[in-house]
């Protein structure tokens, strides 16, 4: 008991330290050839980075964002509240992938609207002095071509090695291609809820969302900010197609339900005096029989959820990102034969994915893991029985976070060792 | 569950340099010890999140899925080596997971306890279920949905065409040949398909 507590308030220490995010950036004068035939060329890439690179360069983690993540990944910015990175929980000092042992890299993607070059930067192709942006002439950008400028970035930070590529999603998907496109530079790979490709399920939710945006007449063809407009009501609506697919049912069932509005209810209540038979039955007394007020509170949910979100992204981004999504395949060179296309990767692999995630199945996890099996890869696969839907990969449950821990405290060990 | 004796009784019956399939791997402790004393490569199967955790702790390779699902992500005799070390007995789908063990492997290592053994003969005789350090669970309680004695395998393996190679009895980490049936806590059979 003596001996451990000193190592145990040491811990407590260094992980009540704020971890402090900073973001950078690096301009990269050359093309970056694309998948699409086109090129990039003077572009930015946005990276945050924590903890401390060894003297060997060997414990690089990169961890690669989501639909709507970016490169801020883990810490706080100075002065700011509520400025915590989008993987804070899993990412910092003595959290499961710990700064305090690795050196973890966020890079913001290309087409992202948050630092990073975009459709809503200047287009170097345009006349000189137009000032004229991307807009919907920005190129569209694959899975393999983010991985590539991923690549470009560590070569300049001086890191040959990853000691591990880390994402859930479509995080994962990228975290799948760069063993694919750079195996040596991959010693373990973590993918959490993802696919080897998306289903014609998946790819039409992605339809859905970008109809909404496209039909907005604030879109103006993707050419938008000289209009000064922001089609935020097909934003809003793709979010909000987005949020039901990220929950589960059981989960939205218990955090909403049939539950109506607070202001309705209490609108009802105030009709309806108490001991009254309005006031015994509030489900019946309070509705509002509208069609297109806010009188559930999962629709006050979505709507709040879509204009946040209107609020901040790009409606070219959303486009690009989830045609990103729709393309990446990488058993489509292959004959849509997965276990082929995996035979480039040679690095350990976990994979995890939760029970309730419907858009990025257990099923589809489970088809990376098969091809890694015939190519007798090193891999390891939890099935987390979690009840919050794709969401799950971010939040906190103590069998997911454990595992993961786990295998990056083996990883720590090959990294000293 | 499995007594460290008997492991290291199983553990020789797996060739050094194998690759091996654990179902039902527990811990992941077989694996972990075939790895550092024999060379042997592979993987394990769980259903617990426990067990899930402790193998990744070991630095041992697991899959978590639920065996009675089959082994579909497994291609045909693409191990040297499938162990089924007390699992059998919780497998519902027992008869083809038993086809299934040595259609990924090239030979099938099973072992489970033999309800044959003498001291839980005696038991029924008493007309009690047997409560023994090799099932300590009582008849309400058990999670062994399939209780079975060292004589029924053999003749599973012949209803399913499968050839045995050897069986023997294990009893505190010793082999017992004679009398297993009723002379062995646990009961092993080495399985392959017919040549």
């Amino acid at each position: 008991m003596f001996l451990a507590l000193p190592g145990f308030l040491l811990g407590f220490g260094l992980s009540s330290t704020p971890l402090i995010a900073t973001p950078q950036s690096q301009h990269f004068v050359d093309p970056l050839p694309l998948q699409s035939g086109a090129s990039l060329r003077d572009y930015s890439l946005s990276f945050e980075t924590y903890g401390t690179l060894n003297a060997e360069r060997s414990n690089a983690v990169l961890v690669c964002h989501a639909l709507n993540a970016s490169h801020h990944v883990a810490g706080s910015y100075a002065g700011q509240a509520n400025s915590e990175g989008w993987w804070g929980n899993m990412i910092g000092p003595g959290k499961p992938v710990d700064t305090n042992r690795f050196f973890v890299i966020g890079v913001n993607n290309l087409g992202s609207c948050f630092g990073s070059t975009g459709p809503m930067h200047a287009n170097p192709d345009a006349p000189t002095g137009s000032g004229k942006v991307y807009g919907a002439d920005f190129p569209v950008v694959t899975v393999e071509d983010w991985v590539n400028a991923q690549a470009r970035l560590l070569d300049v930070l001086g890191i040959k090695t990853l000691a591990a590529i880390m994402g859930g999603s479509l995080g994962g998907m990228q975290a799948l291609s760069w063993t694919l496109q750079y195996p040596d530079r991959v010693r373990y790979a973590v993918v959490v809820a993802s696919a080897p490709n998306l289903t014609a399920e998946n790819i039409a939710f992605n339809e859905v969302a970008r109809r909404a945006i496209v039909t907005d007449p604030d879109f103006h063809g993707g050419h938008f900010y000289e209009h000064g407009t922001v089609p935020k009501r097909g934003l809003r609506i793709a979010r909000m197609i987005g949020h039901i697919t990220y929950l589960s049912d059981d989960v939205m069932n218990e955090k909403f339900g049939r539950q109506l509005r607070d202001a309705v209810v209490a609108q009802a209540g105030e009709l309806a005096p108490p001991g009254s038979a309005a006031h015994a039955v509030p489900s019946v007394g309070a509705y509002k029989y509208t069609t297109q007020d806010v009188e559930f509170q999962i629709e006050s949910y979505l709507r709040y959820q879509g204009d946040k979100f209107a609020e901040y992204f790009d409606a070219n981004t959303y486009l690009l990102i989830t045609r990103a999504l729709d393309y990446f395949d990488p058993a489509s060179a292959y004959g849509g034969d997965l276990s082929k296309a995996l035979a480039k990767a040679t690095c350990k692999f976990l994979l995890v994915s939760f029970t309730t995630d419907w858009r990025f199945s257990p099923k589809r996890s489970r088809e990376i893991v098969k091809a890694l099996l015939d190519n007798q890869r090193d891999v390891s696969y939890a099935e987390i029985d979690a009840p919050h839907g794709h969401d799950a990969f971010l939040l906190d449950d103590p069998r997911y976070m454990g595992v993961v821990r786990s295998y990056f405290d083996s990883i720590a060990q090959g990294v000293s060792a | 569950m499995t007594d460290l004796n008997t492991m290291h009784a199983l553990a020789q019956l797996v060739p050094p340099g194998s690759r091996v399939l654990d179902l039902g791997c527990g811990d992941g402790a077989m694996l972990a010890h075939l790895q550092q004393t024999r060379g042997c490569t592979g993987y394990g199967v769980e259903i617990d999140d426990a067990n899930v955790l402790a193998c990744v702790k070991r630095g041992v390779n697991v899959i978590q899925f639920n065996l009675d699902e089959g082994l579909a992500l497994f291609g045909d005799a693409s191990f040297d080596v499938v162990l089924q070390i007390d699992t059998l007995q919780h497998l519902r789908n027992a008869e083809v997971m038993l086809r299934e063990t040595v259609r990924v492997g090239r030979v099938g290592i099973v072992a489970f306890p033999n309800f044959a053994h003498w001291p839980n003969r005696l038991s029924i005789l008493k007309g009690r279920m047997p409560v023994t350090k090799r099932l300590p669970y009582q008849w309400y309680d058990t999670p062994n949905i399939r209780v079975g004695t060292h004589a029924d395998l053999a003749a599973l393996a012949a209803r399913n065409g499968l050839q045995v190679q050897d069986s023997f009895g294990l009893q505190g980490g010793h082999m017992v040949r004679v009398m297993p049936n009723l002379r062995a806590g646990t009961s092993v059979y080495k399985l392959t398909l017919p040549r």
